[in-house]
């Protein structure tokens, strides 16, 4: 069984079919992108799969569950966690409380254990923080902990964004562009971060542009054209498939 | 203990406050400076509400105003023509009914403070629980709209309503006995102990709320703030947060209106109004938002300003300067200004340039 299953998604905006019919499978423990030109319908694929937006038909089946139509903190419950295009970190909070907010899930204090600090909460407290920790030092950003993480520089803030989705301990991870705005050192930094990840056994779902990225780190390539899937393989089969260089290169 | 370090500190001053006054003879400034806490209750329950889950609510002298007048109508209206229904009856046989004389020698039958504040609290926190499931999926002045309507419902009820005294409001409520020999009232006898009940008060609300800010709920609140969308991925129910912060607020401003009802003795429409809640908006702002220490030290200054009449007639214009000031000139509240910056902008010469440099730290 796929760990991922979208069946015949749809979303249409007015009479715009920005994701038509989609299908596709990602299988446990692999890194599969999705790319297309820009307006075909990636970004909004994710926002389906999160939650973010509801689909007008079809179905995201996770471990065999179906998830369509859930609120988006009920997916990230069921182990799926995400990054943003535009990143979104929480401001006025460190590199720290942003990541240690991701281990939100795996926590458990309520307003009342927090409002009387009971001994139990101190200690889960301690534990979100070394983990948080832990995570900062994984993506080489420990130094920065104590910033605020919105004032940190580009990368840096990427990274705090992965620390906080792997706070998750996710079993699937959607990356949104990851190596949007990255040179191409801190791309190939990413790549093999992607494919890091990947070794904790966690499987990755990304969106991306770069094509040396995605070529490079990739198992598996959906392509997308105007919401329609128009090719589905190994990077190897979509580099010489006649209708990606079609929508890619014009006729 | 690092965090109680400041709790310490207040604790010394609230003393020395005291003693001076009993030192200078002005125990007269002990009355406004326990007001003064009362409000300021209400004051640290907003602030985590606006400046940590970045929900704004101008609504809370509504939930004042609940917490105030329905611990004292319980407490004042005269039951005795009920006597022989059963619901009356029931509260009689489980002492939740005190007997007694009004001023003109009648008999009376009331409902006991403590019961009345276990009420008046818990309809306070229902209703802000009814109010906040549909409000609080708005943003911004959306909200501050609806939370404004629901104050401006609250100020006609307490306006309009015979049993709430109609703009007369409700006087002669009695004391509300806490303990053997510790009552809220407005005695002057009792004045020394009610400025520890309300400081006491005050303190304790401050330690649940700062405990709050720094655990895994109040990072929660503050991601909510940053992002709705980021918190979401990260698992947080975004509206359970923002309903139960709500609520947990509202029971803070229901707590301060009862407590402060039993001290002054009564409660009028005014403690309902909108410029109530605009005041306390302001408070917070000038606090620095989310600034738990910010708003508590505001809301007991300007709160003992405007007691002590410091503003005379432009009481409430003073509040709307404030708001309007803040907002253009320091939003993040006067604690946070960047004074050496307004140095180097007055004085461009002689030291203040010479550490120009500073600035884009």
């Amino acid at each position: 069984m796929s760990l991922l299953a979208v069946t015949e998604l749809h979303k249409k905006f007015g009479g715009l079919h920005a994701v038509n019919d989609v299908s596709f499978n990602v299988e446990s423990g692999s890194i599969k992108a999705v790319i297309g030109p820009n307006g075909a319908g990636k970004t909004t694929l994710f926002n389906l799969i999160t939650g973010a937006l509801k689909a007008s038909a079809g179905q995201v089946q996770f471990k065999g569950r179906d998830i369509q139509g859930r609120k988006t903190h009920q997916i990230a419950a069921c182990g799926i966690a995400r990054t943003f295009q535009n990143i979104k970190l929480f401001h006025d909070m460190t590199a720290l409380e942003n990541v240690m907010v991701g281990r939100h899930l795996r926590s458990r204090a309520g307003f009342m254990a927090a409002m009387f600090n009971l001994p139990w909460t101190r200690r889960e407290e301690r534990a979100i923080r070394d983990k948080a920790m832990e995570l900062l030092a994984l993506l080489e950003i420990a130094d920065f902990a104590d910033v605020d993480a919105t004032s940190l520089a580009f990368g840096q803030q990427r990274a705090v964004e992965f620390a906080r989705a792997l706070a998750l301990e996710p079993e699937l991870l959607l990356l949104d562009e990851p190596a949007a705005g990255l040179n191409i050192h801190e791309t190939a930094d990413i790549g093999r971060l992607i494919t890091r990840i990947r070794g904790l056994g966690i499987t990755v779902l990304l969106v991306e542009h770069d094509m040396s990225l995605v070529m490079d780190i990739s198992d598996e390539i959906v392509v997308l054209s105007f919401g329609e899937k128009i090719a589905e393989g190994v990077p190897a089969a979509i580099q010489n498939n006649s209708e990606v260089i079609r929508v890619y290169l014009g006729d | 203990m690092k965090k109680m370090l400041p709790f310490v500190l207040l604790l010394v001053v609230v003393v020395a406050i005291q003693l001076l006054t009993a030192w200078t003879d002005t125990r007269y400034y002990l009355t406004q400076m326990t007001m003064s806490a009362y409000y300021a209750l209400l004051i640290i329950g907003l602030c985590v509400v606006m400046g940590y889950a970045g929900q704004i609510s101008i609504g809370h002298a509504g939930f004042f105003a609940i917490g105030g007048y329905l611990s004292a109508a319980l407490t004042t209206r005269n039951l005795i023509a009920y006597k022989d229904t059963a619901l009356v009856r029931v509260l009689d046989a489980t002492g939740l009914i005190v007997a007694g004389e009004d001023i003109y020698g009648e008999a009376l039958m009331a409902v006991t403070p403590w019961a009345a504040c276990i009420l008046a609290v818990l309809t306070a926190a229902v209703i802000a629980l009814i109010l906040g499931i549909p409000v609080l999926k708005l943003k911004g002045h959306y909200l501050a709209m609806a939370t404004l309507g629901f104050g401006i419902i609250i100020y006609r009820i307490v306006l309009a309503s015979a049993y709430f005294g109609e703009a007369d409001g409700i006087s002669e409520v009695p004391a509300f006995q806490l303990l053997p020999g510790l009552a809220v009232s407005g005695d002057f006898g009792a004045r020394v102990s009610n400025y520890y009940i309300a400081w006491g008060l005050l303190l304790f609300g401050m330690l649940l709320m700062k405990n709050l800010i720094d655990s895994r709920v109040g990072r929660a609140l503050r991601s909510i703030h940053g992002s709705e969308e980021a918190a979401e991925s990260v698992g947080v129910d975004t509206a359970r947060f923002k309903l139960q912060v709500f609520v947990i607020s509202a029971v803070f401003a229901a707590v301060a209106g009862v407590f402060l009802t039993h001290y002054n003795g009564g409660i009028g429409p005014s403690e309902a109004s909108v410029m109530k809640s605009v005041r306390y908006v302001a408070i917070v702002a000038v606090g620095g938002m989310a600034h738990l220490w910010g708003a508590l030290f505001m809301g007991i200054a300007l709160n003992f300003l405007s007691l002590r009449g410091v503003f005379g007639s432009y009481d409430d214009a003073v509040f709307g300067v404030i708001l309007i000031v803040i907002m253009l000139f320091a939003p993040n509240g006067i604690l946070s200004l960047d004074w050496r910056a307004y140095r180097r902008r007055l004085f461009p010469r002689g030291r203040a340039a010479e550490t120009a440099g500073e600035g884009n730290r």
